[in-house]
C-alpha cells in the first residue's frame, strides 16, 4: 500500500510539474502562503502607532494609539488596540479574534461608562478613525482573506518583486481587487499595495517605508503611506517601539483585558 | 501635602509587600502612572416654566473630572482614582463623588479589586435593566448612566467556562433628587433623609452578586443574581393612592442579558426578575441594532435601534416604560473630528406619552469636544409617574476641555 502511495505521489508531482506547468493562481497563493510561513512564530508583539491624517489643503490632525498581538496558527490572529488620543476617546480600546473564515469577532470598550459592546464586525470597508485607512486594510491579513493571482516581476527601488493580485473572498469588502509587491529579496515582505475600488477604479496606494529585521526573522516597517487617489487625502501610520518576545498569552486579550487596559 | 503624598507612597509600598510574593525589589522601579483632567462647562435650558415653586429655567453649570492612575509590579497592581465634581444653581445638582478610587492585583486567571468601582452589565441601548452594582447619578444625567462609585470587594475569575465575577459590597450609595430649583423633580421635594431602608443594618447592610458572562460563538451571554438593598427605592401608596412610605426594600434580582452578533445585525435581549417583600418585579428590553455601514462609499454608518420595553409594574415602575417601544438612529460620520448624532422616540403603547431625543458630538482641534443633547416630553400620560415631569423637556450644550 505505502509502496503504491508513493508511486502514485510520483506520477501526481510529475504530472503537475511537465504537463501542468503551475497556473498563476498557484503561484500567487504560493507566495503569499511562503510570506506569511516566513513571518510565522513571532508569538506576540506590542507597538505604538501614531496616525498622520492629512487633507487636501495639508492640514494634520493626529492620533495616538497601542497595538498588541497575539499569533494564532490555526485561526486569525489575536488583537487589542488602545486609543491614546485624540483625548476625548482616551481609554477606548477594540480587542479582536481574527478568523480565517468568516467575520471576525470584535468588542468595543467604551471607558466613561465602563462598557464593553459586541460589534459587528461586517461593516469592514469604512474608515478608521475617520483615516485613509479601512479597517480591512489594518486588520489581520490572513492568506485564506483573498484569491491570488501572480501577474509579474517586477523592479521596483532595486529590488526584485513578485506582483500578486488578490480578490478578497469577503463580499463585504470595499475593494474589487488589490495589486501586492513582494520584495523577493527580504522575504516577501510587501512593499507596496494598490487598492481597486468596487468599480475596479484605483482607489490607494499604501506604501511601506524604513523596515527594519526584528530578531533577525521578522520584517516591520516603521511607515505606512496611505494615499487616496479619488480624494488627495492621505494617512500616515508611524511605527515606534516594537516590542517582540514580551511572552502576550491567550489571557491578555480576554474582555477582562480589554477593560483592563482601557481604564 | 508632602506628608499626605509619602503617607500615600507607603499605601503603594504596603500593598506590594503584602500582596506581591516575589517581592517588591526586582519590579519596584517599573512604575507607570498618568494624570488626566476633564472640565466641562454646560448649559442646560428647559423650554418651558417649571411646574412647582422655586424651579429654575436656565442652568448654567462647571462640571471637573480628574483621574490618576498608576500601574507597578510589571502591570500586575494598579490603583485607579475617578472624581467628580459639579457646580449646579441646583444646590442638590452641586456634588462631588469618588466614582473610582480602587487598587487591582491581577493573575493570569484572575483579578482581585478593593475600592469604590464602577461596574456595568448589560447590551440594550434604551434601558440598562440588568445593570445593578452602581447606584444612578439622576441629577447628574437623563439617559441614566451616571452612576455613584461603589465600595467593593470585586473578583475575577476566568476558566474555560466563561468568567465569574464575585462582588461583595456595603456602604450603600443613596440616590440624589433634585432640590427647589431642580427640574425632573416631584411637587414635593424628596429627601435623602425622608427614605427608610428595610434592612436594620441600614446603608451598612451586605450586598452580594455574581455573574458569569462568557462568548460563545456568535453569543454573548450574562446571567447573573443580585442579593441585598435595590438601588431604585420603591415610592409605596397608601389606599387613597398617596404616597405613604419611601424604603430601599432587600431585594432579590436574578438577570439574563443576551447579545447574538451576526453580520450588520446586532439581537438584543435583557431581562430581569426582582424579588421583594412589597412587589415581584418582572422587565425585559429586548430588540435589534442594524448597521448600514459606509453607506455608497462615504464612511457614513447609519444604525437603527428598535427595542420593546416591558415592566408588570406599570405606574409604579420610576422608569415609567411598562409597555413601550423605542427606535432609534444612530449615525455616524467616521470624519476626522468624530461626528455623531443619535436619534431616538420612546413611544408607550397604550397611552399617549412619547418622549423624543436627540444626542450629538463632535471633535475641535486635538482637546475640545462639543456635545448637544435635547429630551422632548409630548403628551405624558397624566397615570405616569413621568407626568410629575411633563413641563421639563430640556436642551443641553455641553463643551468639554481635556488636560
Amino acid at each position: 500500500m505505502k509502496k503504491l502511495s508513493f508511486v502514485l505521489a510520483i506520477i501526481t508531482l510529475s504530472l503537475l510539474a511537465f504537463n501542468n506547468p503551475i497556473s498563476p493562481e498557484e503561484k500567487g497563493l504560493e507566495i503569499a502562503k511562503s510570506a506569511d510561513f516566513a513571518d510565522q512564530g513571532f508569538e506576540s508583539v506590542k507597538v505604538e502607532l501614531t496616525m498622520t491624517l492629512k487633507n487636501r489643503n495639508g492640514q494634520t490632525s493626529v492620533r495616538k494609539l497601542s497595538n498588541s498581538t497575539l499569533e494564532q496558527i490555526t485561526d486569525g490572529d489575536k488583537s487589542l488596540i488602545v486609543f491614546k488620543s485624540p483625548k476625548d476617546v482616551l481609554g477606548t480600546a477594540i480587542l479582536t479574534y481574527t478568523h480565517k473564515q468568516g467575520s471576525d469577532d470584535q468588542w468595543l470598550y467604551l471607558p466613561a461608562i465602563k462598557r464593553v459592546k459586541r460589534i459587528s464586525s461586517s461593516n469592514k470597508s469604512g474608515p478608521f478613525m475617520g483615516s485613509e485607512f479601512a479597517y480591512e486594510d489594518l486588520s489581520s491579513q490572513e492568506v485564506e482573506k483573498y484569491n491570488y493571482k501572480f501577474l509579474k516581476e517586477e523592479k521596483l527601488n532595486n529590488s526584485n518583486t513578485s506582483v500578486v493580485e488578490r480578490i478578497p473572498v469577503d463580499p463585504k469588502s470595499g475593494y474589487k481587487r488589490q495589486v501586492v509587491w513582494y520584495n523577493n529579496e527580504k522575504d516577501l515582505r510587501i512593499e507596496k499595495i494598490e487598492f481597486f475600488d468596487r468599480k475596479n477604479q484605483l482607489l490607494k496606494t499604501l506604501t511601506y517605508s524604513n523596515y527594519k529585521l526584528y530578531l533577525n526573522k521578522y520584517w516591520r516597517a516603521e511607515q505606512f503611506k496611505m494615499v487616496n487617489h479619488q480624494t488627495g487625502k492621505e494617512t500616515l501610520l508611524d511605527f515606534e517601539n516594537y516590542e517582540f518576545g514580551v511572552g502576550l498569552t491567550e489571557n491578555d486579550f480576554t474582555q477582562n483585558s480589554l477593560k483592563r487596559a482601557g481604564r | 501635602m508632602k506628608i499626605q503624598f509619602l503617607k500615600y507612597q507607603y499605601l503603594v509600598l504596603l500593598f506590594s509587600f503584602f500582596l506581591n510574593q516575589n517581592g517588591l525589589s526586582q519590579n519596584e522601579e517599573k512604575i507607570n502612572d498618568e494624570f488626566n483632567l476633564e472640565l466641562e462647562i454646560e448649559y442646560r435650558y428647559f423650554f418651558n416654566q417649571g411646574l412647582y415653586r422655586g424651579q429654575g429655567q436656565h442652568f448654567p453649570s462647571v462640571a471637573f473630572r480628574p483621574e490618576y492612575f498608576i500601574e507597578w509590579d510589571d502591570g500586575s497592581q494598579n490603583i485607579n482614582f475617578s472624581g467628580f465634581v459639579r457646580l449646579d444653581r441646583d444646590d442638590k445638582r452641586t456634588n462631588w463623588d469618588i466614582r473610582e478610587l480602587y487598587w487591582q492585583l491581577v493573575k493570569p486567571k484572575w483579578e482581585l479589586s478593593l475600592g469604590a468601582k464602577k461596574v456595568f452589565w448589560g447590551v440594550t441601548e434604551s434601558s440598562h435593566l440588568v445593570d445593578i452594582i452602581n447606584q444612578t447619578d439622576i441629577v447628574e444625567s437623563f439617559d441614566g448612566e451616571a452612576k455613584l462609585g461603589q465600595p467593593m470587594i470585586h473578583f475575577s475569575y476566568m476558566i474555560n467556562m466563561g468568567v465569574f465575577d464575585l462582588f461583595a459590597m456595603s456602604y450603600f450609595r443613596e440616590r440624589q433628587f433634585p432640590g427647589e430649583k431642580g427640574r425632573f423633580r416631584t411637587p414635593f421635594l424628596l429627601e435623602k433623609t425622608d427614605f427608610i431602608f428595610q434592612s436594620d443594618l441600614k446603608k451598612w447592610h451586605p450586598d452580594f452578586a455574581i455573574r458569569w458572562s462568557n462568548s460563545i460563538n456568535v453569543f454573548d451571554i450574562g446571567f447573573s443574581h443580585f442579593y441585598g438593598t435595590g438601588r431604585e427605592p420603591l415610592i409605596l401608596p397608601d389606599n387613597e393612592g398617596n404616597i405613604a412610605n419611601l424604603i430601599y426594600p432587600i431585594i432579590h434580582q436574578t438577570g439574563l442579558d443576551v447579545q447574538a452578533t451576526t453580520g450588520p445585525v446586532l439581537w438584543k435581549f435583557e431581562g430581569i426578575s426582582r424579588l421583594n417583600e412589597y412587589q415581584n418585579v418582572f422587565a425585559f428590553v429586548s430588540g435589534f441594532e442594524y448597521t448600514f455601514g459606509n453607506v455608497k462609499n462615504s464612511g457614513i454608518d447609519i444604525g437603527l435601534i428598535g427595542e420593546y420595553l416591558y415592566d408588570n409594574r406599570g405606574v409604579l415602575a420610576l422608569g415609567s416604560m411598562a409597555n413601550d417601544l423605542f427606535i432609534g438612529s444612530r449615525i455616524a460620520f467616521n470624519d476626522t473630528q468624530s461626528t455623531e448624532i443619535l436619534l431616538g422616540g420612546i413611544f408607550d403603547l397604550e397611552k399617549s406619552s412619547k418622549l423624543f431625543s436627540l444626542e450629538a458630538s463632535r471633535r475641535f482641534g486635538t482637546d475640545w469636544k462639543v456635545s448637544i443633547e435635547a429630551r422632548i416630553m409630548s403628551k405624558i400620560s397624566n397615570s405616569e409617574f413621568l407626568y410629575f415631569f411633563r413641563e421639563d423637556s430640556f436642551a443641553r450644550l455641553q463643551l468639554l476641555k481635556f488636560f
